[in-house]
């Protein structure tokens, strides 16, 4: 059922059944399945991640093609969009909260754990009993030197260059908005294929720097709570990057399909928004894991 | 599945089914109550103990402070419930008024509350800065959690050795083995080897775990304490009367947490010394060697503890 | 296809067609809110026989029916599917069928990605129930998770195979929880009709709103504490191990930021529904409105700052201590205004007892029983004899029992009549109640004594001294589990029995709202056109003056 021919605010509308959320759920269960057996070791288990994966991709081009058939079509008044945004906004507050755990356990480890094990406030008991002879200092792999030695990635190599690659590619998105709303199609594209580029270019060099960082740093995912910290954090960021990436692809092919008007865009909104969350982690990560 | 319940339960069943209501009521009004005397009824035991320290003591007044406070506040909404309830029903032909808010008594049972939970704290933080504090303790003992036993040092002397659940209590748990617990002394209470510590000294745990957390908690003692691989807890006690005190593992830990069990025995002090140096003798040579180190909890394991 | 709200909806026509297209493709709240019922109730079921073993365990001294490790697997699986399975759930389905009614909206706001969230579930439980399934009736594998509900590391990192099924399960139901809170918050932002000021709104409604933001807000935390398992298991990071620098007591920080709020998840829409239905069996204005709805964001705001009060023995700095028990005693301050006002909404009124009042009145002293034990283990001294024994399992179990379930029955008695269009049987609803509150008491009250007395919680098998009160608390059990056959009967029956009486619109004389302008059973799809609000028809009577 549709309310969908109006623009009446008076009138509500209400979307039609759709057949991809219960695909969605199953694409997800055989992921998580897949991603299950695969941890411990199963020999079918990454074939079983990999369809669920695929199939999470399909439904999402399946689902995002649905509503961006009848957004096109002029089915979504007001309310609607206003869902959409508040949807938008809360789930990057979710994501927010996820990195906060991330932080979280960071600054627990360099705040409480690792100077308690260095024998600092509560810890003279922790330090005199059972770790005597650690000293406590960040970087550390911990007591038993999980891991083995390392070095850190310096803060003002490839991490600033890649600082300033996000920040101008919140500039350049931002530039993008406005030819947006402008009318100006050409530089829209411009703008937004450069936020793109930047965008690729920040996922390169990560990349160049874990290769650094594994193969002639000693700096691994095992390096005791400071290779714990930093590649979950840098990573998880890291994939957020990517998705970010494959959605300003898309939305720059919309623009170019001419899907979007200059006061009725809100996808490109949408992963605006993302791009800038992704921007401000990035600063937080480039502060409390780089710089301090 | 077992033989379950045993044949000789079936009928104590119906006998504690009998017993139970009047038990019941006498509970209830023994705790409204609270007699001292009360806490030598051992099966349908009520309330905390008060323990056999200064510490523990204070902590079971501190708990029937509040829990007083809790009863007295529950029976005042709780009547003024119970009166509404009888009171303004319909079927009394009771007419509902219509106002929805009193300023004066919502800022008067906000405030006031307040001020209940201030009295409560302050007590509170007194006994807790004061267990807090381990300074001059005369003897300092390294209690270490495995799954599932407990490992005793006594620092200064070197002594160590294990202690875990006694054969009895063990065969006795048993699925299915056919032993009744109720024939067992101190049914999973009992160890094989008892910490032993003096009489009238304030004694200092350090407390840590080689596997998995456990937790040390002796009743008696008025406290519990978390036993962390890696890290150390202290903690401290003070008994001035000699006797045998038990507790368990309070920290799920696996499969046998139920049966790490906890026994104290505080000596006096002269017989404590000679305890001890009766421990020392045969086992000092290769406790010494060894140190804690919780990264390889299996060699402080195998160390050579049972006497 | 404008209707008028108030005129009637026999539209059947509208209704999809066939099984698929009605509940596997489902976009309408109401479909969506049974089945997220009907699932709610059917893991009550399995998560009670699961503390069925636990009882029938307990029932005497000495091992007789399970394993230790297999009676740690039902301690662990009854835990996560009453929470996330029962209680969760069961608020989310009556927000979906009530928040558009009450209102005045269409339908939620993101009527799709609700049914994704619906659809998760059932799935997520799979999941997690998988290896203890393939144990139990393959006996493949080494069952399910062993370390508890709260998963503390190292423990629940020695368990096998199972860990990832766990994590992978938690992070299916954060992603259906996180959605579900989202189109919430969206539907209630967003789609009340014109008139329905946010301070008009009522109480259940605040309380989820409020709710859904918590849930927005720690489920990501829980997601990030189970992936540092995961990656400290499988691919060798240290953030729960002091040999490389970390900490096991950093993963309880982390789980109780989000498990002291997720706790409040299950509480704050039961006060809502109690603040829906003591007015209207009181028949007079919920006393103190606006304290009310601040007395629900203060609780939500203080839960972030107290979730150390679980870890009192692990050896925080004293400072710690403190701060945690002082943060965690405020919080009886707004739940104290929440009690005194209902009290106060029953006082000067017209009271009847039907079976929706009878649980929302054994709600609030049997809640209010929970919240003083909850007091008492807040005191940290206190909590250092108290911690990790049965008093906590009584203290928490009046809280989710006779606290977040007792509601949950209560709003099925209220709106029952509004989803299906007949009266249940009100006698039988009685026996209902009564038999629940006697058993569970006899269930819950004995174990405060064995807490005290010294017993431990997690524990298959006990000293003698232990016995009498266990062999009580299991014969409340079982006569607890048993009358909640009566519930499942009562609620079939009021669904299927055509020959019970109809409904009447309002239902409740006292009943005041949206949701009871509509038609019995309410129309398939709600307000089509915005509602006119009457101010003197809201919940609370006028609350502006
Ligand atoms: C719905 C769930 C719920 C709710 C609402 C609560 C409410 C509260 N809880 Fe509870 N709690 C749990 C679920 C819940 N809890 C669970 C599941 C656990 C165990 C987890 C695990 O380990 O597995 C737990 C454990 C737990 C602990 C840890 C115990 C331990 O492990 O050692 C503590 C300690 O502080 C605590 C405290 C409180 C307090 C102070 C409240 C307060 O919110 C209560 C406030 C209410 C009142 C006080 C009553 C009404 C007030 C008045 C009538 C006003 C006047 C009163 C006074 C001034 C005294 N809870
Ligand atoms: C919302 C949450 C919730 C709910 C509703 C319940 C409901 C019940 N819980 Fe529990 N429980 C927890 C949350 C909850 N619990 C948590 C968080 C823990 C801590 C876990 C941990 O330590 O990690 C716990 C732990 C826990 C323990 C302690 C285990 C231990 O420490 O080892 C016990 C022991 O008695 C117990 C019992 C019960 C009982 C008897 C019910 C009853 O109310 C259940 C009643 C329902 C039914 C019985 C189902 C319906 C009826 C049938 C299926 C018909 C068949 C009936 C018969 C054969 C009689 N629960
Ligand atoms: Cu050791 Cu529990
Ligand atoms: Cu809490």
């Amino acid at each position: 059922m549709g309310h969908s021919e109006t623009h009446d605010p008076n009138i509500y509308y209400v979307p039609h059944g759709s057949r991809w959320p219960i695909i969605a759920t199953l694409a997800l269960f055989t992921t998580m399945i897949g991603a299950a057996l695969t941890v411990n070791k199963v020999a079918v288990g990454h074939y079983v991640l990999y369809a669920g994966l695929a199939g999470v991709v399909l439904m999402l081009f399946g689902w995002f093609g649905d509503v961006i058939r009848e957004s096109v079509k002029g089915f979504y008044n007001r309310q609607v969009d206003i869902s959409f945004r508040m949807g938008m906004i809360w789930f990057i507050f979710s994501e927010v909260m996820f990195f906060a755990a991330f932080f979280g356990a960071l600054f627990y480890a360099r705040m409480f754990s690792v100077p308690w094990l260095g024998g600092e406030g509560d810890g003279v008991l922790t330090h005199e009993f059972i770790w005597n002879g650690y000293s406590a200092a960040w970087p550390t792999n911990g007591p038993l030197k999980i891991g083995g030695t390392f070095e850190t990635v310096g803060a003002w190599g490839l991490p600033f260059l890649n600082t300033l690659l996000l920040l101008s590619s919140g500039v350049t998105i931002t530039i993008a908005h406005h030819a947006l709303r402008a009318g100006e199609r050409g530089k829209l594209l411009v703008f937004l294929g450069a936020t793109i580029a930047l965008g690729a270019l920040f996922l390169y060099y990560q990349g160049v720097e874990y290769y650094h960082a594994y193969h002639e740093l000693g700096l691994t995912l095992g390096s005791g709570i400071y290779g714990s910290t930093f590649f979950m954090l840098t990573g998880f960021h890291g994939m957020h990057v990517t998705l970010g990436t494959i959605m300003l692809i898309v939305i720059w092919f919309r623009c170019a399909k001419g899907h979007f008007s200059r006061d009725h865009h809100f996808g490109f909104e949408a992963v605006a928004w993302y791009w800038h969350f992704v921007d401000v982690v990035w600063l937080g990560l480039f502060l409390f894991v780089y710089v301090l | 599945m077992q033989d379950f319940p045993r044949r000789r339960r079936m009928g104590e069943t119906m006998k504690r089914i009998g017993t139970m209501m009047t038990r019941l009521a006498f509970a209830a009004s023994a705790l409204a109550f609270s007699l001292p005397g009360f806490a030598a009824v051992d099966r349908w035991k009520l309330n905390m103990t008060p323990g056999v320290t200064e510490v523990s003591q204070q902590v079971y007044d501190i708990h029937m402070i509040i829990l007083w406070i809790c009863i007295v506040i529950g029976v005042l909404v709780f009547g003024a419930m119970g009166y509404a309830i009888f009171k303004f029903r319909k079927s009394k032909g009771a007419v509902a008024e219509k106002w929805s808010h009193n300023d004066k008594a919502e800022v008067v049972l906000t405030v006031v509350p307040v001020l209940i939970l201030i009295a409560m704290a302050w007590p509170a933080t007194k006994v807790l800065v004061n267990m807090a504090d381990t300074r001059d303790a005369e003897m300092t003992i390294e209690i270490t959690g495995y799954q599932w036993k407990w490992g005793y040092r006594y620092v200064d002397s070197g002594v160590r050795f294990i202690s875990s659940l006694e054969r009895n209590s063990d065969d006795t748990r048993q699925l299915g083995s056919g032993m009744d617990p109720n024939g067992v002394k101190n049914y999973l209470l009992d160890v094989d080897r008892p910490l032993v510590i003096p009489a009238d000294t304030k004694v200092r745990f350090v407390i840590t775990a080689g596997d998995v957390i456990h937790a040390w908690w002796v009743p008696k003692l008025g406290w519990k304490q978390d036993a962390i691989p890696g890290i150390i807890n202290d903690q401290w006690t003070l008994v001035k009367e000699p006797g045998i005190y038990r507790g368990q593992c309070a920290e799920l830990c696996g499969k046998d947490h139920g049966f790490m069990p906890i026994v104290v025995e505080v000596k006096p002090k002269a017989e404590f010394a000679q305890w001890l140096a009766a421990q020392q003798a045969p086992a000092a040579a290769p406790a010494e060697g060894a140190t804690p180190d919780t990264a390889e909890p299996a060699a402080a394991d195998a160390a050579p503890t049972q006497g | 296809m404008a209707h008028d709200a108030t005129a009637h909806h026999d539209d059947h026509d509208h209704k999809p067609h066939g099984f698929v297209n009605r509940w596997l493709y489902a976009t309408n709240h109401k479909d969506i809110g049974t089945m997220y019922l009907v699932f709610s109730l059917v893991m009550f079921f399995l998560g009670g026989l699961m503390a069925m073993v636990i009882r029938a365990e307990l029932m005497y001294p000495g091992l007789q029916l399970v394993e230790p490790e297999f009676f740690n697997q039902m301690t662990t699986m009854h835990a996560l599917v009453m929470i996330f399975g029962a209680v969760m759930p069961a608020f989310v389905g009556l927000a979906n069928w009530m928040v558009p009614l009450m209102v005045g909206a269409p339908d939620m706001a993101l009527p799709r990605m609700n049914n994704w969230s619906f659809w998760i579930m059932p799935f997520a439980f799979t999941v997690l129930l998988l290896p203890l399934a393939l144990k139990v009736f393959f006996g493949i594998g080494g069952g399910g998770p062993a370390g508890g509900w709260t998963l503390y590391p190292p423990l629940s990192l020695q368990g096998g195979d199972n860990v990832a099924f766990t994590i992978f399960a938690v992070h299916m139901m954060g992603i259906s929880s996180i959605m579900g809170a989202i189109n919430i918050i969206a539907t209630i932002l967003n789609m009340r009709a014109p008139g329905m000021d946010l301070l008009k709104m009522p109480v259940f409604v605040w309380s989820w709103l409020i709710t859904a933001f918590l849930l927005i807000a720690v489920m990501p935390v829980l997601a990030g504490a189970v992936t540092m398992l995961l990656t400290d298991k499988f691919f060798g990071t240290t953030f729960f191990s002091a040999t490389g620098g970390g900490d096991p007591v950093m993963f309880q920080h982390i789980f109780w930021f989000f498990g002291h709020p997720e706790v409040y998840i299950m509480i704050l829409p039961a006060f809502g529904v109690v603040s829906e239905i003591i007015p209207t069996f009181a028949r007079k204005p919920l006393f103190g409105y606006q304290a009310m709805v601040y007395a629900i964001a203060s609780i939500a705001f203080l839960s972030f700052i107290v979730w150390a009060h679980h870890m009192f023995t692990v050896g925080m700095p004293l400072g710690g201590e403190l701060f945690f028990m002082y943060a965690t005693m405020l919080i009886a301050v707004p739940t104290g205004i929440k009690v005194f006002n209902w009290v106060f909404t029953m006082w000067k009124g017209s009271m009847t007892f039907e079976t929706p009042m009878l649980f929302a009145l054994g709600f609030v002293i049997l809640f209010t029983i929970g919240g003083f034990s909850g007091l008492m283990l807040a005191i940290v001294p206190a909590d250092f004899q108290y911690h990790d024994t049965y008093f906590v399992v009584a203290h928490f179990h009046y809280v989710l029992v006779t606290g977040a379930v007792f509601s949950i029955m209560a709003a099925t008695y209220y709106w029952l009549p509004k989803w299906t269009g007949r009266m249940y049987n009100e006698s039988l609803g009685n026996w209902h109640f009564w038999l629940s509150t006697i058993f569970v008491n006899l269930l819950f009250f004995p174990q405060h004594f064995l807490g005290l007395a010294g017993m431990p919680r997690r524990i298959p098998d006990y000293n003698v001294a232990f016995a009498d009160w266990n062999f009580v608390s299991s014969i409340g059990g079982f006569g607890f589990g048993l009358s909640q056959l009566l519930f499942a009967y009562i609620v079939w029956d009021c669904a299927r029995n055509k020959s019970l009486a109809k409904a009447t619109d309002q239902v409740w004389e006292g009943a005041r709202g949206l949701e009871w302008t509509v038609s019995s059973p309410a129309p398939y799809h709600s307000f089509v056109t915005p509602p006119v609000i009457d101010d003197s028809k809201l919940a609370h009577g006028d609350v502006s003056h």
